[in-house]
């Protein structure tokens, strides 16, 4: 399915980096990352496993700390944020882990209340059912609703696993590698999924993935990821219009090999 | 070949710098520990409470583990009667029988036992599923999906262990008179009222007491040693078998520490 033309408002930053630097031990994994996402905008990063595609969206969600440099989200300074405000602020972002994530304790009808029951406080059970059941059927998974986690297949964890965060409306969303070890048929319907949820939802995203078919499906923007730094930054054309051969390789053994 | 060197007491650096090493590693996961504990104190006492989820937690921990803990227990009492007699028959004091088992159960076996089976069974459940979660990304998904795991699933663990051990420590003390009479009506003939009266006679209250005390601290011991091991999983299966089994064996060594420093401190109020 072709991308819709999404309204993308320039003038609103969402997410602001700025001289983003992270290393673990010795082994230096962000050098310097600078990064605007604007507000409706879905922006891919690409990259190589182990590029700290990654460790970026977790240092945008607060799940690590920067070792230099500062991240805005939602005007927010996250590094200055106590826990209390950060966890507040975290219900304003979803983030979709790469490998769903889902609570293996619970059915996928628990799984989505979760969050829910847990942030809005005085819901009513009926409110929840209500959200439960929107959100699920537009994934398409209604009918999994009272099944565990270990009964569903790759695809159907993922698209629950997007549920689940869609279910707090968020304004963000981070997705960790979306379409990984995913049939190809399967890998469409969650880019298909990826631009719905932009769409409906009026959502900014930032999508890390590996995966050419994915970035050019659903990225308004791309973004290379390459020694710890953005390398080529713009559409998917314009990025892979290049001779730089680390950038054209990456093309290559997406495409042709 | 590392271990050839033409540099005489270059082996001996070595070995010292790795002996360092590990003293080092030794006392920065000791103050990793304390720090975990600290933590459940800043956050345990602090609202919201997770009352539901202790209550959930408390099932799991006391009902699941009740089959275990009766044959244990009953077990324990049989045992420990038949193996006392031959040696009390000698002085032709088996009447003293009810007694010794009392103290024995009351003072040492119920909460100690229920402390080793609880080490095997619920702290290593509760350092693989953490373990598991870790490793799963479900810790960092609550996380980012606006909740404290620390609250949901350390601190209610650890209350709930804290509470249901003592009930079951107490459970095991009742289950293994039982057992104790079951053995000696058998051989003696006694009945059961006097079994009682006997068995309840050399205790006092500073042995309730400390028995409710030691089973307190294992609980919480057992609690928070299997939630350290699972919070901090390293990754991989491995990380959550690392887990699992550091868990147990770090739980049933500091059971058996507390236990004599226990026995140390009310022994002087004797």
């Amino acid at each position: 399915m072709e991308k819709e033309k999404t309204k993308i408002d320039y003038n609103n930053t969402v997410i602001k980096i700025k001289g983003l630097e992270k290393a673990f031990e010795d082994f230096a994994v962000l050098r310097g990352i600078d990064l605007d996402l604007y507000q409706g905008e879905n922006l891919v990063v690409l990259g190589r496993s182990g590029s700290g595609k990654s460790v970026l969206i977790k240092l945008i969600s607060g799940l690590l700390r920067p070792d230099k440099g500062s991240i805005e989200v939602l005007g927010q300074d996250i590094s200055k944020l106590n826990d209390k405000a950060l966890q507040q602020l975290r219900i304003r972002i979803g983030f979709s882990f790469q490998n769903s994530a889902l609570y293996d304790s619970m059915t996928v009808r628990k799984n989505l209340e979760f969050p829910l029951v847990r942030n809005r406080r005085g819901i009513t059970r009926k409110e929840i059912d209500d959200a439960v059941e929107s959100v699920l059927d537009g994934v398409g998974l209604l009918q999994t609703i009272n099944q565990m986690p270990a009964e569903l297949s790759g695809g159907q964890r993922k698209r629950i696993g997007i549920a689940r965060t869609l279910i707090l409306n968020p304004e963000i969303m981070l997705y960790d590698e979306p379409t990984a070890g995913l049939d190809p048929i399967t890998c469409t319907e969650i880019n298909d999924l990826i631009n719905k949820v932009q769409l409906k939802y009026d959502t900014s995203s930032i999508i890390i993935t590996h995966d050419l078919t994915c970035a050019k499906s659903t990225g308004d923007r791309v973004a290379m990821l390459l020694d710890g730094k953005f390398q080529r930054t713009g559409s998917f054309e314009e990025v892979f219009d290049t001779k730089d051969e680390r950038v054209k390789r990456f093309f290559d053994y997406n495409f042709i090999e | 070949m590392e271990s050839v060197t033409t540099r005489p007491g270059q082996p001996v650096r070595k070995k010292r710098n790795k002996l360092l090493s590990r003293i080092s590693a030794f006392f920065a996961e000791f103050y990793q520990i304390n720090l975990f504990i600290l933590r459940f104190f800043k956050e345990a006492f602090v609202p919201p409470f997770e009352f539901k989820e202790i209550v959930r937690q408390c099932y799991e921990v006391g009902v699941r583990s009740f089959t275990l803990i009766t044959v244990t227990g009953f077990i324990v009492g049989v045992i420990f009667t038949k193996q006392s007699r031959p040696s009390l028959a000698d002085f032709g004091a088996t009447s003293w029988l009810p007694s010794l088992v009392s103290i024995a159960i009351m003072r040492a076996l119920a909460p100690l036992v229920t402390a080793l089976i609880a080490s095997g069974k619920v702290g290593s459940s509760i350092g693989a599923e953490l373990g598991s979660m870790r490793v799963t990304e479900q810790i960092d998904a609550m996380e980012v999906s606006g909740t404290n795991p620390f609250k949901y699933l350390v601190c209610t663990r650890v209350i709930a262990t804290t509470i249901a051990i003592p009930i079951l420590a107490t459970y095991t003390a009742v289950i293994g008179l039982l057992g104790g009479y079951l053995n000696v009506s058998e051989n003696e003939g006694t009945s059961y009222t006097a079994f009682v009266q006997a068995f309840f006679q050399p205790l006092s209250f500073l042995d309730f007491t400390a028995s409710l005390i030691k089973s307190v601290v294992f609980g919480f011991t057992i609690g928070i040693v299997g939630c350290y091991q699972g919070f901090n999983a390293g990754a991989g299966t491995e990380g959550v078998g690392k887990a699992a089994n550091g868990a147990v064996v770090t739980a049933m060594f500091l059971v058996f520490i507390e236990e004599i420093v226990i026995v140390q401190i009310v022994g002087n109020f004797r």
